[in-house]
């Protein structure tokens, strides 16, 4: 019946699926949002730390309404060796200032938030239902199936994050690779406000956010730790491969990481209330499928594996809402179902996410040097232990001093292979 | 309260399930896993739910984080099926 029809229904309410349905229902378009989760969120787990701008792109003074948690002040690197701990923190309160330039989030919170929006505007909001299946006619996707009821729309946007079920359905792109993906794990730990702003150097509003590397036993990955308001988000992505190549479990190597004397003096006090895992895509640009869309059908955040990690900066929940624009802006504009992928593609570029990915194309590479999980965070505690040690016995020389701790980590042929293998890399 | 290492148990006690009972939305096949030697699923799970008992790899479904980690790694193609819970049911994040 044509009455039952939707403009557009989204798959997943999080942030690319809520973006894409916010957009579409405040240009009047009927849209059904469809979240499997209970309520927005409680599906999802992120680091996090949301870069602002893309609420802003959205609607300008949007992310005022948003509950995100502390705006993000200091930047803090962290190089671990067994016990020790070298951190290198920027501060910088003009991240905070005018349009403040990223904030910790708590996903549950805000995607909760995010999914009211889209009801706000007039979208339909239908949480605690699986989508199993997709109808397609004539070579067209035309709507969803539901425990055996069928939904139809013009247009039905995927939505549903890294795992994309959907996407597979479809018949756009076989299951993620092993290689593409990280698996991240996260503790949530409550941890009274006031303890946070006097370990983190932080106001009431700020927070610092953290990323460590040398927790993960040689294996590629890094930790992360962001401050909430009342809790830390603590957690640890790893390279699945290199992981599965060695005999601990992943679960181990976190709660030790969790454990690190440096680490421990953070969190001490606080108390654990969430453990979750999730898939990250991690490749960036090689890391997209070759086809996000045909037609009926568009692809969007996780689902089409956007995503940036340099090491020191992990995007997704931006590119996420980014692209959720884009696919809303495609479907607003289209006359007919026949333009909007390529439509949606051009909007990709237009909102410069493609430019965004392809800057970091080859960064990757840099997680191929394995030493940067080991061997250089080590010979940096090393080097920090032989310049701050004063023992009252003869010193060695600085230079003899530095070099032996050089040199119990790496060759120099290691070092300047790896600094090419980085330079090529950047 | 204090901060310390946490057992798997104990990490999956924090977060709050709703267990499809008798509804696995994973399917394992221990006839193929008894011939697989990697085993990546008993390392790279993080909800631990592959387990060695008696040189058998035993999968559980409850306490599933609904990752996907399993399915992508899984060499030897033990995991047969791989879906999200039905709605209501798995895992409910509250503060992630
Ligand atoms: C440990 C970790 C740390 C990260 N840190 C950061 C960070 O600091 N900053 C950052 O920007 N990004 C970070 N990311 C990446 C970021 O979380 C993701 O890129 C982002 O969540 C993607 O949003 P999405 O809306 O595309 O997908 P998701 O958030 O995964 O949303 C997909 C939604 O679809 C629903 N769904 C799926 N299938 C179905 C179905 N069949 N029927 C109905 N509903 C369905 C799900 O329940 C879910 O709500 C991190 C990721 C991880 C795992
Ligand atoms: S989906 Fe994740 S948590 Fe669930 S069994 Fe697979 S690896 Fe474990
Ligand atoms: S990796 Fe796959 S096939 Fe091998 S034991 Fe695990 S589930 Fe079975």
């Amino acid at each position: 019946m044509a009455d039952d029809k939707f403009d557009a229904i989204v798959v997943g309410a999080g942030l690319a699926g809520s973006a894409c349905a916010y957009t579409l229902a405040k240009a009047g378009k009927n849209v059904l949002l469809v979240e499997r989760g209970n309520t927005a969120g409680s599906k999802n787990v992120s680091g996090g730390r949301l870069y602002t701008y893309a609420l802003e792109l959205l609607e300008p003074d949007l992310y005022k309404r948003a509950p995100l948690q502390r705006k993000i002040v200091r930047e803090q690197v962290m190089l671990l060796n067994e016990r020790g701990a070298t951190t290198i923190d920027y501060f910088n309160p003009d991240f905070g200032e005018n349009i403040p330039q990223s904030y910790s989030v708590i996903r549950a919170v805000l995607d909760e938030w995010f999914a009211a929006e889209v009801e706000a505007q007039g979208g339909m909001v239908a949480s605690g239902i699986l989508v199993d299946g997709l109808i397609e006619e004539n070579g067209k996707i035309v709507g969803i199936l539901t425990g055996g009821e069928e939904m139809r729309a013009d247009v039905v946007v995927a939505a549903d994050g890294v795992n994309s079920l959907l996407g597979q359905k479809a018949g756009l792109f076989p299951d993620v690779k092993s290689h593409a993906v990280g698996v991240g794990v996260k503790e949530t730990i409550e941890l009274p406000d006031n303890l946070i702003n006097a370990r983190f150097g932080v106001t009431a509003e700020e927070g610092a956010a953290r990323v460590a590397i040398g927790c993960t036993e040689g294996i590629s990955g890094g930790a992360f730790l962001y401050t909430n308001k009342g809790s830390i988000s603590l957690g640890i992505v790893f390279n699945p491969e290199q992981a599965a190549k060695q005999q601990r479990h992943i679960q181990d190597i976190f709660q030790d990481f969790k454990m690190h004397p440096a680490i421990q003096a953070l969190i001490e006090g606080g108390t654990s209330v969430e453990y979750g895992a999730h898939l990250v895509p991690e490749i960036g640009y090689q890391g997209i499928p070759k086809q996000l869309h045909r037609e009926g059908f568009l692809v969007v955040g996780d689902a089409a594996q956007f995503g940036i990690n340099t090491g020191l900066i992990i995007r997704g929940m931006d590119l996420a809402i980014v692209s959720g624009l884009a696919a809303a802006r495609a479907i607003i504009a289209s006359p007919s179902t026949a333009e909007m992928g390529a439509l949606y593609m051009k909007q990709l570029e237009e909102l410069l996410l493609v430019a965004n990915q392809r800057a970091y194309q080859n960064f990757h590479g840099i997680f191929e040097i394995s030493r940067i999980f080991g061997g250089y965070p080590k010979l940096a505690n090393d080097a920090m232990q032989f310049m701050f040690t004063v023992d009252g016995k003869t010193p060695t020389p600085m230079v003899k001093g530095l070099l032996r701790a050089v040199k119990k980590h790496a060759t120099f042929g290691q070092m300047i292979a790896d600094g090419w293998k980085a330079y090529r890399s950047l | 309260m204090t901060i310390k290492k946490l057992g798997p148990e104990e990490l999956l006690a924090l977060d709050k399930f709703s267990v499809d009972e008798g509804n696995p939305h994973i399917i394992v096949d221990k006839v193929i896993c008894a011939k697989c030697s990697a085993r990546e699923c008993l390392i790279v799970c993080p909800a631990r739910c592959y387990r060695l008992k008696n040189d058998e790899v035993n999968f559980e479904y409850v306490g599933c984080l609904e990752c996907g980690t399993c399915r992508v790694m899984c060499s030897g193609k033990g995991v047969t099926s791989w879906n999200f819970p039905g709605a209501s049911f798995g895992v409910t994040f509250r503060c992630s």
